[in-house]
């Protein structure tokens, strides 16, 4: 009994604060979150606005770096090991308008997925602030 | 004004070419982030004032459109029409032209049924700091200031009705919050101005001629990328002898085509307008730009 009280008290320290809300749930958990990025990055890679900047990238890593990241910014188990957005971003030169691109791909690859528009913009609202580390230009 | 349109003009045509066109109309904003038009021609509601730049132009481009808004009152018609411009995301350059129809109110006045007053409104915002959609871990708005200029062209009708000019500019600062994980838009603006009812019967009056603050408020639930629904509430000087002018307020619905094309649609209710009461109605706006 003792140990499992410290289970779950070492789980509620260790656990991002917005882990507790419904949003992983919301977007389908791992297959759900999984689906959506690939639906997504096909198409970013279609979009002639935005299709070039992935032209020297490793695709493949990216779907995975990106399924573990959506995991996290969700609030589901996963962790993050891949490169800080500056990073990833530096040296792309990225404008607002490739930033609004990406978003816009994102927001008809949730409608393909057929994730609610509210839940879509509770999404959404968490990952809006990386503008500031991704546009720099 | 002459400068004013000259420099629109320049604007308009050095960007017609057509590459840099492309470049310089990036239509790069997210749709319906540039807001609609609102009854005075700057990009907000519809009564009220918005912090967002008009049209889809990011910070590294240039947007721009054109609107017709009719209010077809009980006693009265209100229309509209103008162009804006939005520059690099900062700063908002508009005209409207105001037309408001007295109808047979003009005949009972002594007017002439028809007789119309107009205005033309020159508006210019600035803003300042915060972003209104990318700062969702802030609670910080999009905070801007601005002016709208209006010349009105019945300076003897105004006078008459206890107006004491028929030019003024309106001065505000405006705060707009997308609060996107709730769908949600609000806005705060406080006007500084003269103006009775809009500026449209001029400027002070006989019963009050200084400027007050007034306040402006929207609240909209986004359904969809393309359609909101929402409320607004603005309050108005009441200067004039003749009638107590009380607060305007309205219930939207948005629908955005695509960035190139949006509709409103309101039941508005302006209050009481010189010697009628109760103009309520449909309020009807078209916005088409990039």
């Amino acid at each position: 009994m003792k140990a499992l009280a410290a289970t779950f008290l070492f789980l509620a320290l260790t656990t991002p604060l917005w882990a507790q809300d419904a949003l992983f749930d919301d977007m389908g958990r791992q297959p759900g979150i999984d689906k959506l990025v690939d639906a997504s990055v096909d198409k970013y890679l279609a979009d002639p606005r935005i299709k070039d900047i992935f032209s020297e990238s490793n695709i493949d890593r990216i779907r995975a770096e990106l399924k573990d990241q959506f995991c996290v910014v969700a609030g589901g188990p996963c962790h993050y090991t891949g490169h800080s957005m500056e990073a990833t971003h530096k040296g792309l030169h990225l404008t607002n308008a490739n930033f609004n691109a990406l978003v816009e791909d994102l927001q008809s690859a949730m409608d393909s997925c057929n994730i609610p528009f509210a839940t879509q913009n509770r999404f959404l609202a968490r990952l809006a602030p990386m503008q500031h580390q991704v546009v720099t230009r | 004004m002459r400068p004013f349109i000259r420099a629109l003009t320049l604007l308009l045509g050095v960007a017609a070419q057509p590459a840099f066109a492309d470049d310089l109309f990036d239509g790069g904003k997210l749709l319906a982030t540039g807001g609609v038009s609102q009854v005075e021609g700057a990009g907000g509601g519809g009564l009220a004032n918005w912090a967002l730049i008009t049209g889809y132009g990011t910070r590294d481009g240039i947007g721009a459109n054109v609107h017709y808004t009719a209010v077809p009152l009980p006693d009265y018609t209100l229309q509209t029409a103008g162009v804006a411009v939005g520059l690099f995301d900062r700063l908002e350059l508009s005209y409207a032209w105001q037309g408001f129809d007295t109808q047979d109110v003009g005949a009972a006045l002594g007017l002439g049924r028809g007789f119309t007053f107009h205005q033309n409104i020159f508006g210019a915002k600035l803003k300042l700091i915060g972003d209104a959609v990318y700062d969702q871990d802030s609670w910080l708005p999009q905070i801007a200031v601005g002016l709208q200029h209006k010349e009105n062209d019945r300076g003897a009708v105004i006078a008459a009705v206890g107006g004491k000019n028929s030019v003024g500019t309106d001065f505000y600062v405006t705060a707009t919050k997308l609060l996107l994980a709730e769908s949600l838009l609000v806005d705060a603006t406080l006007r500084e101005t003269k103006a009775n009812q809009f500026g449209i019967l001029g400027f002070g009056g006989d019963k009050h001629n200084d400027y007050s603050t007034q306040f402006e408020g929207s609240g909209a639930y986004l359904f969809s990328r393309r359609f909101a629904v929402g409320a607004e509430l603005r309050t108005k000087p009441s200067n004039l002898g003749i009638v107590h002018e009380g607060a305007a307020w309205d219930l939207f619905a948005a629908y955005f085509f695509n960035k190139n094309l949006s509709i409103t649609a309101a039941y508005a209710d302006l209050g009481s307008i010189a010697i009628e009461n109760d103009q309520h109605g449909a309020y009807l706006s078209l916005q088409a730009g990039l």
